[in-house]
């Protein structure tokens, strides 16, 4: 007893430090991270690099087309997904029977699909989209593979938030007479909203930061696109491009980097505020 | 011959396009698609001949020359890029050459080696010498940088040292030219070879490498337009069949000289005039 | 229960549309099989793991070495993750006060927000030449798993918090009440409560670290080889179809759709498991 005793606070003690530790570490690595983006993004960073074209390959000049690019491939996303991932959601929370066969293959289809790599994602995308329907390089060849690839973290998180709304809601509406359908219009769809909208941002999180899936689908052209039928190159995309492939490009590719994670920071700042507010109201139930 | 005739071909379209684009725009789509080498110099030229006939869009895709060959055999591209001469079983096909760009070794700027002979260089990227001291080098280990299979820079290099790419022991394998400096520059052991224009640049920027000559010639971009550097390449946009309408002007628009400054931009070395 | 004809009509527009998800996966690796067919055919599936060397133009197409790799590089990059995921996750959970709890948390979801691209530059330019200074090249196995490592670290925390999470709170006012210290509780209670939370995340990490491409691509040197220590250059399976796709025709192009399948087999079989692990988390 007189041992266990002795040695319990020194076990206590290295967990607790180590445990300090690995928070230190976490925040000391992002920091030095986020550091030297700043440190080499920010002089190239301006309202015209915000508006104007690039020019040279992009070692002068700004990223106006690109960012709008990126806004035209990620709206293609959410309005092909968004439905889907909803509709989806819907069917396996209030429509079959969790473990029943239907809902585990749906489930299961779910779960590889959110573990295909991205790079595979792009070169379905290059067979079947560009090259098998004829889209070609294309916004739309390149935000329906960002939908696809999107698709299956904006369902979880459209599933977990439905579920979160609780069943006396739905033996409530039951009780009304209401059908389904209407209680899901309007009761519990609107009730699960702030969840579904947090899934559909991290969806577009993921789909903003992409570039392998990106570069055989949406190509590679910098210039402002005309329709979705153009190739149309996204931030991320840029990025790789300065880095690697552009001599003189890094100070160029830093900003871009600068704004995408300024983008990226936004659209995650408002998924978590949304996530918290549904925390919040399920508490006070 | 065939050769002669081509260019006699290209210069007639080069005339009748310069007379006609005054007198009626030309409209259309272009597509080109190939090397990431000339990809972006393709692109910019594409913005030029944009604003010069707004009607036109240029399609610039990047890949590879073998892709960009390829493309245009099969029509998938009205016009492909590629960062070489065409090989001779692609006769078939119609190349004309835009401007040239050479290759050259590129050392860690620390390095005491600035001149190898071409059996140095052979033992090095073979690894029989795997100190830079083999080689009259400060005492340190070789790091080989190599280009990823497919690339025709690679195929320059193996084809001018009469090497094959499996016998190469690579210690890096990188994919376009600005990874290839970084890399470099990380690493005072480190050897490769890029494009000489963006290695002038580098060097012009501060950045930490230098050119090595290789069998006493040195590398640089005067020498490669005066046609005496033996490691260049003419960069080469490749159609289906002897260009024609849209793509013929785009073409002659590319070769005139008013493109060279954008060619000089890109760090390539405009053709002779 | 009440059931109206709508509901019956929006039932099976709904199935329509879940159908549409295992329709994609199907999809896919049908498109995957179409493309890589040729090879597969031509030159056997079997050459791909005996084949001594990856030289697709010279028909060689030994994907092994990459196989490995990509195996290697995410196992050591989840064996430095986890700790420092669930560590940070333990702080702010039962560690650290509100104000820096929130800190805490909006850090790592901030880098979960962070581009891969941004990873392998700063990795390129800030870690490899570091590397390079205790053992050449530099670009190495050990770069890949560091990059990736710091990639996959919020994915691993925040799962880890939300696993913490769904402890219940007797189980945790029952080891207060028996007087165990904050360490043991953690140690002893509250963490093997979380486990299979926890377990979950990390194979969800491992999945990301495997199907990882630019950031790998910039830092791991992409040498075709069986590395002999962590200082070696290697290849994955996804940097190899990043950086031929582009340049590959014919049987070189099909030889990299069987590395793409290869992959997706692979986290196919890891969600797998990660459904097996939840299946009996809700059984158990």
């Amino acid at each position: 007893m007189a041992d266990l005793i002795a040695v319990l606070p020194r076990r206590d003690l290295v967990l607790k430090a180590a445990v300090h530790a690995a928070a230190l570490v976490v925040a000391l690595a992002f920091a030095a991270l986020l550091w030297d983006v700043i440190g080499q993004g920010l002089s190239r960073l301006s309202w015209s690099f915000l508006t104007t074209e690039p020019r040279s390959s992009g070692r002068l000049g700004g990223i106006a087309p690109i960012i709008i690019s990126t806004v035209l491939l990620l709206l293609v996303a959410i309005t092909v997904a968004t439905p889907l991932a909803i509709g989806t959601a819907v069917l396996l929370v209030d429509f079959v029977r969790t473990g029943s066969l239907g809902a585990r293959i749906v489930s299961m289809s779910l779960d590889i699909l959110a573990g295909v790599p991205s790079i595979v994602f792009g070169l379905f995308g290059n067979a079947f989209f560009a090259i098998y329907l004829g889209l070609g390089f294309s916004i739309l060849s390149g935000g329906l593979t960002l939908a696809c690839m999107a698709l299956p973290i904006m369902i979880r998180s459209t599933e977990i938030g439905l579920r979160a709304v609780p069943d006396d809601w739905r033996r409530g509406t039951a009780a009304l007479g209401m059908t389904k359908t209407s209680a899901l219009r309007h009761i519990l769809l609107p009730a699960a909203a702030p969840a579904i909208i947090a899934g559909l941002m991290l969806g577009i999180g993921r789909a903003a930061a992409e570039t392998a899936a990106l570069v055989f689908t949406s190509g590679y052209v910098d210039r402002m696109p005309g329709s979705l039928f153009d190739s149309g190159r996204s931030i991320a995309v840029h990025i790789y491009d300065l880095t690697m492939n552009v001599a003189g490009g890094e100070k160029s590719a830093y900003a871009a980097a600068l704004v995408l994670v300024g983008l990226l920071v936004i659209i995650n700042a408002i998924a978590l505020a949304l996530s918290h507010h549904v925390l919040r109201k399920r508490i006070t139930q | 011959m065939l050769i002669d005739r081509r260019m006699f071909f290209i210069g007639a379209v080069a005339l009748s396009t310069s007379t006609r684009a005054q007198t009626t725009d030309l409209t259309g789509r272009l597509v080109i698609t190939g090397s990431s080498t000339v990809a972006p110099l393709v692109l910019e030229i594409g913005k030029a001949f944009e604003k010069r006939h707004p009607r036109v869009r240029i399609d610039v895709q990047t890949g590879g020359s073998s892709r960009g060959v390829a493309d245009a055999r099969s029509g998938l591209a009205d016009i492909g890029m590629a960062s070489r001469a065409l090989f001779d079983n692609e006769r078939d096909l119609f190349g004309t050459p835009i401007a040239r760009d050479g290759i050259c070794l590129v050392a860690h700027k620390t390095n005491a080696v600035s001149d190898l002979t071409d059996e140095q260089v052979k033992a090095l990227f073979t690894g029989k010498a795997a100190d830079w001291q083999e080689v009259g080098g400060k005492p340190g280990r070789v790091t080989i940088v190599n280009k990823a299979e497919g690339r025709s820079t690679l195929e320059l290099f193996l084809q001018h040292y009469k090497l094959k790419n499996s016998d190469i022991k690579a210690s890096v394998v990188i994919g376009d030219n600005a990874q290839g400096i970084k890399t470099i520059v990380g690493n005072p052991g480190a050897i490769g070879y890029v494009s000489i224009g963006s290695a002038e640049f580098e060097v012009s920027q501060g950045t930490a490498i230098k050119l090595v000559s290789s069998g006493g010639v040195v590398p640089s971009s005067a020498a490669v337009q005066a046609g005496t550097f033996p490691l260049s390449r003419p960069l080469t946009l490749v159609t289906k069949q002897a260009p024609t309408g849209l793509a013929a002007a785009f073409i002659a628009f590319a070769r005139s000289s008013d493109m060279h400054p954008l060619v000089k931009e890109q760090f390539f070395v405009p053709l002779q005039s | 229960m009440y059931r109206s004809k709508v509901d019956g009509y929006v039932g099976t527009g709904l199935a329509m549309v879940g159908g549409v998800c295992t329709l994609l996966v199907l999809t896919i690796a049908l498109f995957l099989l179409r493309e890589s067919w040729s090879v597969v055919q031509g030159v056997g599936l079997r050459r791909f793991l005996t084949d001594s060397a990856w030289n697709p133009t010279e028909k060689r197409f030994g994907l092994a070495p990459m196989l490995l790799a990509s195996v290697a590089t995410a196992i050591g990059a989840i064996v430095i993750a986890a700790p420092l995921g669930i560590g940070s996750a333990i702080y702010s959970r039962f560690y650290a006060g509100r104000q820096a709890a929130r800190i805490q948390r909006a850090i790592v979801t901030l880098m979960a927000g962070i581009p891969s691209v941004v990873f392998g530059l700063w990795g390129l330019v800030a870690l490899v030449p570091l590397i390079n200074k205790i053992m050449p090249p530099g670009t190495s196995l050990l770069a890949a798993m560091l990059v990736l490592a710091l990639m996959i670290l919020p994915t691993v925390a925040l799962t880890a918090d939300a696993a913490l999470a769904t402890v219940p709170m007797p189980l945790q006012q029952g080891a207060a009440a028996l007087g165990l210290s904050r360490e043991a509780m953690i140690a002893h209670v509250l963490v093997p409560a979380a486990r299979s939370g926890i377990v979950a995340g990390i194979l969800l990490s491992l999945g990301r670290a495997l199907g990882e491409t630019m950031a790998v691509l910039m830092v791991a040197g992409n040498v075709v080889q069986v590395p002999t220590s962590v200082f070696e250059p290697v290849r994955t399976l996804t940097a190899n179809v990043a950086l031929e796709m582009a340049y590959a025709v014919g049987d070189h192009r099909a030889s990299l759709f069987v590395s793409g399948l290869a992959l997706t087999l692979i986290v196919a079989a890891l969600a797998v498991a990660s459904w097996r692990l939840s299946e009996a988390r809700s059984h158990g």
